[in-house]
């Protein structure tokens, strides 16, 4: 091993180096210079992001617990291009927190803390490195939560999802200590070799299953959402829900069709049954919600029930399917999470009734709004069509005709309550319409980049075919 | 010969669309009006260019050629991809042409009609994203993109009909429009799945080549006795008789008719509602070959069941667009028909030309009544017939035309409709006699039921107006000319020699009987209409009151709407969503309450947080848990 080795944690190293300057920078400026810290940091996380597009070798460090290749790399830098899009439509609501409270650094540090656990989990090659990037993921998480200190519903959120993570921790650690006692090993590679499914190693399994069902908010272990997102900003709503979710779906995916490979007659039944109770529970509660934020968080728990239906083809077009898609809900949130922000920054307004008329005053935001409902509502030709007509197919080809169906059924009645929201924009008329703003600079700079993503991972098919041809590396 | 212009054709609209849309506050509406048309004008000129160049020199050894140009979009597997791109050949370009003029009348049209509401810059941006969607149906060169631009053509639609959005009624009618078409849809894209999942193409080409392997090679996989391909067929289908308004989805039609009318002309008369039977034309080599033409007799069927009840109904309807609507239908059922009779080879595939040509004159004649209807309801204000009478007086121009236009869809010799509609019998009596009866009955309906409209609109009792109706502004009334010019000289255009479903011409005579049979029952229905409507008389309720139940059962459209909303509202919503919102009401809502009280009293928080809901979250996580762990353990292992 040399030092020029350590280049394959470049990205890591990277945010760790962006953690590092913000504390210098926050312990060193004085108080009229604390307001700079909001270009300070999105300019090195942009840094980041654009040094994520160079090409990355694939290998090992550290004996194996860390491993990295050009599937993983790529969706890291997805994830990065993601949490630059949500700090930027974050950084206007920042300024008011500098002004007030002084305390815009640390919501950097420790959403980019959040990111650096996701990418040690993504690259973790063994149980260790994987629970120690699962802690560092969550934790900073909860602090975010009750970012608005004075705010009761804001520490109560807190407070529920401190609790029901450390749940989710301890049942994921107990699982990890039961695979160990039957295989005698974390290392993923050694595990796979080893591990049969014995009747311990599956009660491991559904016990670390349920700990990483927790984070994808899976049904049933999906109730500390609604409340956890209702007291949270808007922005870690997103950052939950958005870019947290997406990667714990893709984690999930890399354990499953490597580690738990030779367990998989049982997990794809296990997979199967949550797939439909996931779906119908997060459409069916979907339908009545009044509030934009909560709407948007029971309409990702249906998603996610989509996006599982990758699972159940344990090869290349499965895992294709789950990262392109992945990166198009991400994108397609962050769309719509932005607009919310927006409006409920400009107006104070979070609720469905609250968008009437709002084409008439924003037509663009509500253009923006549409596109990124209609992505996800799967409507061709954008990018949520092909990411879901993929994971048909996934299933599909698998033989998996009737989940494929129930998927089709609930996308077409997830269609209604997105069209719900088009309608009150488009369609009705309001005395009361949101008055015309404009939006400052950095949100809509946000704006303009999900958009950009909507459209370009929807219509550009080299991506596609760039994911198709890397997710070979990932399986050998 | 090279045709890749053709992609301007639907391009121009699309940058229509983009302008208009974005910067729909700064353009004035008149301007956008203008713009609009003249957009539209071009891509209108530039498809009969496409058409003389193609219909000309288009043939090699007599049979049409197929020019293909696209580009490779996604790559699925090795085998199956998705392209992008323009198809030329007889049937495309004889939809563009259609598309192109109703379009280019109805944008004309549009800037006397909308003048007066506010700011319908938007108005013409819809149109123009219907446009360009509605010409990227016609012209895609796959299935995958056509389900495009067949979901692109719902949501434009949908814009269109709730415009009006200040009515409520216009919004559910958008809404039903959406969804009952997304409904049939469902059926379009699991077909889709299944054909593309076993044969390994989107391709038109290589799915409807009837000497290819994939058509002949392809019964050996079934279910339920009948082959795979057969199945998607039929769920294909599916989606057409969504979009296409045939039985059992035909309810959301006359409900569209919430939209302005320039929209209705266009999208529900003229364009988008035979998509369905474009589709069908479309892959027509699949339907006709496939396990002997299985899916094709449901075509034949629905056809013509559809086309008989439309026109049952239209004879009871008073509001004038809405027996429009259901006329529609019925000529649509036609169209089905005819593909549903014909057979592939020359003159044998005579009912294939005859929809074709059908649909071609159907657009001008029915845009005409419609747009007639519009100018109708411009001067009088209102929708229903019991507010119109003598109109011919104020409105010489629109009376005109509508009298040409119903003439014509009522097969009187010698106009458009005439020629067609002689044709569609002629391919129902050489194939299966039952649906011929069904046709005739239909064409004396047809008759009875367009002239009751015209006599009801333009003669009668001089109704007390409060404004005196005048007749519309110019730009409204030359669209009418032109299109009644082509009502009555469109049915001389020799379409076998255009369009055939192999492709390679073949001369279509006028069969003399059974034309004289077809005429003189909608002469026979002209003349009752006469007796009942001409002048007000006791009569027709006299009719109605003998039929009483029959009636009522038809008036009330066979109580379609009220099956549809039993099965949504009691069984769906009513069982389903209401143990749904039963748990959303008593555990999640019930939770936020909780937290509310805890915010309210401070005394209880600490309290309330530690003996609140988490508890249930956690033991619902470990609930879970232990669930999955049993049923894996005792149910899949053991």
């Amino acid at each position: 091993m040399n030092l020029e080795s350590f280049l394959l944690m470049r990205s890591e190293i990277g945010l760790l180096a962006i953690l590092l300057l913000l504390i210098i920078f926050e312990i060193f400026s004085n108080k009229k210079q604390k307001a700079a810290v909001i270009p300070f940091a999105l300019i090195l996380l942009a840094i980041n992001t654009v040094l994520g597009f160079l090409p990355l070798e694939s290998g090992e460090l550290f004996g194996g617990m860390f491993r990295t290749n050009a599937l993983l790399y790529f969706f890291k830098t997805t994830l990065s291009l993601g949490v630059l899009i949500l700090l930027l439509q974050s950084a206007d609501w920042l300024k008011e927190k500098v002004v007030d409270e002084n305390k815009a650094t640390e919501f950097f540090i420790l959403i980019i803390s959040s990111l650096l656990g996701t990418y040690f989990m993504i690259s973790a090659g063994d149980f260790l490195m994987f629970y120690i990037g699962l802690e560092l993921t969550t934790l900073p998480v909860a602090a975010l939560v009750a970012y608005d200190t004075y705010k009761r519903i804001s520490a109560e959120g807190a407070v529920k999802y401190i609790l029901s993570s450390a749940l989710a921790s301890g049942a994921a650690l107990f699982g990890i200590s039961l695979l160990y006692a039957t295989t005698g090993t974390i290392y993923f590679e050694s595990m796979a070799e080893i591990l049969a499914s014995s009747n311990l190693a599956i009660l491991g399994f559904i016990f670390f299953f349920s700990g990483l069902a927790f984070k994808i908010s899976l049904a049933p272990f999906h109730f500390w959402t609604a409340d956890v997102y209702e007291g949270a900003p808007i922005n870690v709503a997103s950052y939950l829900s958005v870019i947290s979710k997406g990667a714990a779906v893709v984690i999930l995916m890399i354990l499953l069709f490597t580690v738990f490979k030779p367990l998989m007659p049982v997990w794809n039944k296990i997979i199967y049954i949550v797939i439909i109770a996931t779906m119908f529970i997060g459409n069916l509660f979907a339908i009545r919600q009044q509030n934009l934020k909560r709407f948007l968080a029971y309409s990702s728990i249906a998603q996610a029930g989509f996006i599982l239906l990758g699972l159940m083809s344990v090869d290349q077009l499965g895992t294709t399917t789950i990262v392109y898609f992945v990166a198009v809900y991400i994108f397609s949130n962050l769309g719509a999470f932005g607009v919310v922000q927006a409006v409920s920054s400009a107006s104070d307004k979070e609720n469905i009734n609250d968008y009437e008329g709002l084409y008439r005053t924003n037509p663009k935001l509500s253009l923006l709004m549409m596109l990124a409902l209609f992505s996800l509502a799967g409507i061709p030709p954008l990018a949520g069509f092909f990411g879901k007509f993929f994971l048909y197919t996934a299933a599909a080809s698998q033989g998996y005709y009737i989940l494929v169906f129930i998927a089709v059924v609930n996308a077409t009645i997830s269609l209604y309550y997105y069209l719900l929201v088009v309608r009150a924009m488009f369609l009705r008329q309001s005395d009361q319409a949101i008055p015309y703003f404009k939006s400052p600079f950095y949100m809509r700079l946000g704006l303009i980049l999900a958009a950009i993503g909507i459209l370009v991972a929807g219509v550009y098919s080299p991506i596609y075919d760039y994911i198709f041809s890397i997710s070979n590396t990932f399986l050998n | 010969m090279d045709f890749s212009y053709t992609i301007l054709i639907p391009l121009i609209p699309l940058a229509l669309f983009v302008i208009l849309g974005l910067f729909s506050k700064k353009i004035p509406a008149s301007i956008a009006g203008w713009f609009g048309s003249f957009g539209l004008g071009t891509s209108f000129v530039l498809s009969l260019y496409t058409a003389y160049h193609y219909f000309l020199e288009g043939k090699l050894n007599g049979v049409y050629q197929t020019f293909i140009y696209k580009q490779t979009w996604l790559v699925f597997t090795d085998k199956l991809h998705i392209d992008l791109g323009v198809m030329i050949d007889p049937i495309s370009v004889m939809m563009m042409v259609v598309v192109t003029t109703v379009s280019f009348m109805v944008h004309i049209y549009s800037r006397g009609y909308m003048h007066g509401d506010d700011g319908y810059t938007r108005f013409f941006a819809y149109l123009a994203l219907f446009s360009f969607s509605m010409l990227g149906l016609v012209l895609a060169t796959n299935l995958f993109q056509m389900y495009i631009f067949w979901e692109l053509v719902g949501a434009s639609s949908f814009l269109l009909i709730g415009y009006y959005y200040t009515k409520p009624s216009a919004v559910a009618a958008a809404k039903k429009a959406f969804i009952v078409t997304r409904f049939a849809d469902l059926g379009f894209l699991i077909g889709i799945l299944l054909i593309s999942y076993y044969t390994g193409t989107f391709d038109f080409q290589e799915l409807t080549n009837p000497e290819g392997m994939l058509i002949t090679s392809w019964a050996s996989y079934s279910f339920m006795g009948l082959s795979v391909f057969t199945w998607g067929l039929i769920l294909i289908f599916m989606g057409g008789v969504g979009k296409s308004a045939m039985l059992p989805f035909h309810i959301w039609l006359p409900d569209a008719m919430e939209g302005p009318t320039p929209v209705s002309a266009l999208i529900h008369a003229a364009t988008m509602v035979v998509a369905g039977v474009y589709l069908v034309a479309r892959l027509f080599p699949a339907y006709y070959f496939v396990e002997g033409g299985f899916a094709l007799q449901i075509v034949a069927y629905v056809g013509a069941i559809s086309s008989l009840v439309a026109a049952l109904i239209a004879v009871t309807q008073t509001d004038i667009k809405r027996v429009l609507a259901f006329s529609t239908m019925s000529q649509i059922g036609y169209m089905m028909l005819a593909l549903g009779v014909s057979k592939y080879e020359g003159h044998e595939g005579l009912g294939y030309m005859a929809s074709m040509f059908h649909l071609f004159t159907h657009a001008m004649f029915k845009a005409l009544l419609f747009l007639g209807a519009g100018s109708v309801i411009h001067a009088v204000h209102s929708n229903y017939m019991k507010d119109m009478g003598s109109l011919r007086k104020y409105m010489p121009i629109t009376h005109i035309t509508f009298l040409i236009a119903a003439l014509s869809i009522a097969g009187f010799p010698g106009f458009a409709g005439f020629f067609s509609k002689d044709e569609i019998l002629v391919a129902a009596f050489e194939s299966n006699k039952l649906i011929y009866y069904s046709s005739v009955l239909v064409a004396g309906l047809t008759a009875f039921y367009m002239f009751r409209l015209y006599f009801g609109i333009f003669w009668g009792e001089d109704t007390k107006y409060k404004h005196t109706p005048h007749e519309s502004p110019l730009t409204m009334t030359i669209p009418l000319i032109f299109l009644a010019f082509m009502s009555i000289f469109g049915g001389y255009i020799p379409f076998s020699q255009f369009v055939t479903a192999d492709l390679t011409p073949f001369t279509a005579h006028l069969d003399l009987p059974l034309a004289a049979i077809a005429s003189s029952v909608g002469i026979i229905g002209i003349i009752i209409a006469f007796i009942f409507y001409k002048k007000p008389n006791e009569l027709p309720q006299k009719f109605a009151n003998a039929f009483g139940v029959v009636y009522k059962f038809i008036y009330n459209k066979l109580y379609f709407d009220e099956l549809y909303i039993f099965v949504t509202k009691k069984i769906l919503f009513g069982i389903v969503a209401f143990s749904a919102s039963w748990f959303d009401k008593n555990v999640v809502d019930s939770s936020m309450i909780g937290i509310g009280n805890v915010t309210v009293s401070v005394s209880n928080k600490i309290k309330g947080m530690q003996s609140g809901k988490l508890q249930d979250y956690a033991m619902s996580f470990v609930g879970g848990i232990v669930v999955i762990a049993m049923v894996v353990f005792y149910i899949w292992i053991n």
